[in-house]
């Protein structure tokens, strides 16, 4: 690949990425989460949402040649398979069957004769053949004709890579993640099986967050970073620590270092307590969090995506099922339930501003106010004696203007439309929306994903403001590590559903990359 | 390409109008301007449109509710107009009779109102998603259901009851003595006395004002302000402390109640009960109404219910004598059936989008 360009709307996510790959030869690509490693893969895959966002610049060549791939189809025929994180499977099926879609071997008979090959019928016993030859390829043992719905999670996965290997011009082989969802004896295997696809001669791009499986089992290295490629090198003449630190070490030195005053909250009061939780938050699980929160700080909470690092706050309060016991102020909160949290003055700025932040249909008067008005019956006129509480749309007004002024909120006036606003005006229209609510404590959940530098360093200030400010305790929970560390004061680290580590934020990024992969299952 | 300032505000209007209100809205403006053509008379086709409003403008603020907590069109509402024949009925059966007797129907059809409405929501909670779905069935079943009922509730009083054998009640019977146009009939302008055919129900058209301003209210309140909510995004609203079970079962229970006074006040204006499968007639003209208005799935407003209302009913009427009288055919059903049908289907193609 040489020179790959790519943008989304004018936001840069892939900058000249270079690198080229023998035959038979393995890859690993590592990075932070959003330094760009899926969005390679899928201009690799020639995946539809490229060229609706506009395309890409550079070229891709395979065995010297320019190609230009317009849909996946074109990339499957030029023997490019790919293993997607989410598994592509037909449950009811057999392995037999998925592995062979529409690619079956078709035995003619009578009435095909007459009405043409579509109504051929299938030739199973070649098809097990070829299955099995495919899985046997891996080295690993299926049931070719288990139906897929009743199959561990390890052989969906193996079943995906057979049908990939089952494809006779297959050349590349991409994983995104394979082993994200495999037992460590799985994993095993499966990097056997990668391995002897190796010695085929089938050159292989594995992505995985599991360093140590990279060393295992490649023979190169590119770690990627901010849509850089940071660097390319063999797997021998590198270690676990390296990655980690080119991972997430941008530029160590010229990050603003963080707040002062740091000596004087180590001592206050803890605010928030929460032992044992586990939370039952699809793609996010939290397995058992014991976290102490400070009274007046800004904890950041880090982790890579999938460790559990969203569960916490959506688990305390109450989004999502969840168990153990969250103590607040002294008294302890109920969980799996949202009303009580709010209740005690906590809020939560919820990371899916579409879903659960906004009401993008309504006005942004109502998205501010609606939660404070709900919740301490605020902007509510009583009329014959509180027997009827109006709505008092003036009040929702001036508290609306006044959040649209303090946070420069871009809009045509308080009436627009949650809907119509940019990301990240959006995000600051959820801030102004906890803010209203006055809270003691804040949960904020990914501030700043998918919006710009400009309006990341406002939310970013906002937050830090409303700290020092209200002397609000905030636990602000995302995966770009920098942030966290320019913003908090201390950070915890999540890997694989726990605390892997609490640091001061002052400590290196390095320290934090271990904490990130040491747990990872 | 710069678009003259008039274009733009012409795209805007037509936007904000809506494509079906205007094409039907044209539509009766064409009827109306060949009404005195086809040799019908422009006060009795304009008396006719204002009184079927003022009979069916309360059934299609049934509507409104449960739109608002995202529970979809109220294709349930069968349920709400047997609370109200139920209501009715009994209040005659009582012995009530005159104005008293439509107070007591009110009154006597709320809790029925309240218990179907309760049972209705509750099915309706377990279903997110598919509640205009079920919605329909639970109206054809119920529907079926009361027919048996009305053959078998003891009901005595002979004015309602089948002729000869006295046992069940009849399919259809007048109410002359009872509660027929004791809304219609209050502060009533007719000026037929000075030879012209114009006659404004104007207690009616009163009625459905109260009814429609107490909606309005509501929905300024907290609670209703909830409800909306929870129609916009029921996600945001759990998030925001809401009961989100608890505010959709409300607005069942409200449809539901407002289905059941919308039936009586209908009644009160036709001047006959229909019983048996009747309520059933009584689903797609509610639902189309609100819908040609402007409202979509999930957003309603007054406005949207008192233009709907004059648009769908106004074709109903108008169609029949002009179109007979220009192709000496009645198409009328056919034209009614079509209107109905097609601006639900067209509707539920299009979920997301409203107008004010």
């Amino acid at each position: 690949m040489r020179g790959i360009k790519k943008d989304f709307f004018g936001n840069q996510v892939l900058t000249d990425i270079n690198f080229t790959l023998g035959a038979g030869q393995v890859l690993g690509l590592c990075g932070e989460n959003g330094a760009g490693k899926s969005t390679l893969m899928k201009i690799l895959f020639g995946m539809d949402v490229i060229r609706e966002t506009g395309g890409y610049s550079g070229d891709i060549l395979i065995n010297g040649e320019k190609v230009t791939f317009n849909t996946p189809f074109d990339a499957l025929t030029a023997g490019i398979g790919m293993v997607h994180q989410e598994f592509s499977l037909i449950p009811g099926f057999t392995a037999t069957e998925n592995i062979l879609l529409n690619r079956e071997p078709q035995k003619k008979n009578v009435i095909s004769e007459v009405f043409g090959q579509r109504l051929n019928t299938l030739d199973y016993k070649e098809m097990d053949r070829r299955a099995t030859a495919a899985i046997e390829k891996m080295g690993v043992e299926i049931d070719a004709k288990m139906v897929i719905s009743s199959m561990p999670v390890g052989h969906k996965q193996f079943t995906e890579i057979a049908r990939e290997l089952s494809k006779e011009q297959l050349k590349l082989l991409i994983l995104d993640e394979p082993t994200a969802v495999l037992t460590e004896k799985e994993a095993e295997a499966l990097l056997d099986s990668i391995r002897g696809m190796a010695a085929r001669g089938i050159s292989v791009i594995f992505i995985t967050h599991r360093l140590h499986e990279i060393l295992a089992v490649c023979d190169q290295v590119v770690v990627m970073r901010d849509g850089h490629v940071v660097r390319d090198v063999p797997t021998s003449q590198t270690s676990v620590d390296d990655i980690t630190r080119w991972m997430v070490g941008r530029d160590v030195q010229s990050a603003v270092t963080p707040q002062e005053a740091k000596a004087e909250k180590a001592d206050a009061r803890i605010i928030m307590s929460i032992k044992n939780l586990w939370v039952d938050m699809p793609g996010e699980t939290v397995r058992d969090v014991s976290l102490d929160v400070r009274e007046g700080e800004i904890l950041g909470i880090g982790g890579l995506a999938g460790q559990g690092k969203l569960g916490i706050p959506n688990g305390v309060m109450g989004l999502y099922e969840a168990g153990g016991t969250v103590e607040f102020d002294g008294r302890s909160i109920p969980l799996n339930s949202p009303r009580k949290c709010l209740d005690s003055a906590l809020a939560f700025v919820s990371e899916d501003r579409r879903e659960v932040g906004l009401l993008l249909d309504e006005s942004l008067e109502w998205n501010v106010a609606f939660s404070a008005m709900q919740i301490q019956n605020k902007f509510l006129k009583k009329m014959f004696g509180g027997l009827i509480k109006w709505r008092d749309e003036k009040a929702i007004h001036d508290v609306t203007q006044k959040y649209i002024d303090a946070l420069e909120i871009k809009c045509t006036s308080s009436k627009q439309n949650a809907r119509e606003l940019s990301g990240g005006n959006q995000q600051k229209v959820c801030l102004a929306k906890a803010f209203a609510l006055e809270p003691k404590f804040l949960f904020v959940s990914e501030p700043t994903r998918g919006i710009d530098v400009g309006a990341k360093a406002l939310v970013l200030d906002a937050l830090k403001q409303f700290n020092r400010e209200s002397g609000v305790t905030v636990v602000m929970i995302s995966s770009e590590l920098e942030e966290l560390r320019q913003t908090c004061d201390r950070i915890a680290i999540i890997s694989g559903g726990q605390v892997a580590g609490i640091r001061p934020a002052t400590d290196p990024s390095e320290s934090f990359g271990a904490l990130m992969v040491s747990k990872v299952i | 390409m710069e678009q003259p300032a008039y274009a733009i505000g012409l795209q805007y209007w037509l936007k904000k109008m809506g494509y079906p209100r205007l094409i039907i809205g044209g539509f009766l403006l064409v009827l109306f301007i060949m009404a005195p053509l086809t040799g019908s008379d422009l006060t009795t086709q304009f008396t006719n449109v204002v009184n079927r409003f003022s009979w069916n403008a309360v059934l299609v603020l049934a509507m409104v509710p449960m739109i608002h907590s995202g529970c979809g069109l109220n294709f349930g509402i069968p349920l709400g107009v047997l609370a109200g024949l139920l209501g009715g009925t009994l209040a005659i059966e009582m012995g009530f009779t005159g104005p008293m007797s439509f107070v007591m129907a009110i009154v006597v059809s709320t809790p029925f109102a309240i218990l179907f409405g309760g049972g209705y929501g509750a099915l309706l909670n377990k279903i997110k998603g598919g509640e205009m779905m079920v919605a329909t069935y639970v109206g054809l079943s119920s529907v079926s259901f009361m027919c048996i009922m009305w053959l078998v509730i003891p009901y005595k009083h002979p004015s309602i009851v089948m002729a000869y054998t006295g046992v069940g009640l009849r399919n259809m019977f007048a109410l002359d003595s009872f509660y027929a146009g004791v809304l219609a009939d209050f502060l009533k302008i007719d000026l037929n006395p000075l030879g012209i055919n114009l006659v404004i129900p104007t207690g009616s058209i009163l009625f459905f004002a109260l009814l429609a301003f107490l909606m309005w209210a509501f929905l300024h309140t907290k609670t209703g302000t909830a409800m909306t909510a929870v129609g916009s995004n029921p996600t945001f609203a759990k998030a925001s402390g809401i009961n989100v079970d608890r505010i959709r079962m409300l607005s069942v229970i409200l449809s539901t109640w407002l289905g059941a006074v919308g039936v009586l006040v209908y009644q009160q204006g036709f001047g006959f009960v229909q019983l048996y499968t009747a309520p059933m007639n009584m689903t797609m003209p509610a639902v189309a109404a609100v819908l040609i208005g402007g409202a979509s799935v999930n957003k309603a407003s007054i406005s949207n219910v008192v233009i709907g209302t004059i648009l769908f009913q106004g074709l109903v009427t108008m169609t029949p004598t002009v179109i007979t009288a220009l192709i000496h055919t009645d198409v009328s059903e056919v034209i009614r059936i079509i209107v109905s049908n097609g601006m639900v289907v067209y509707a539920l193609t299009r979920k997301t989008e409203g107008a004010k």
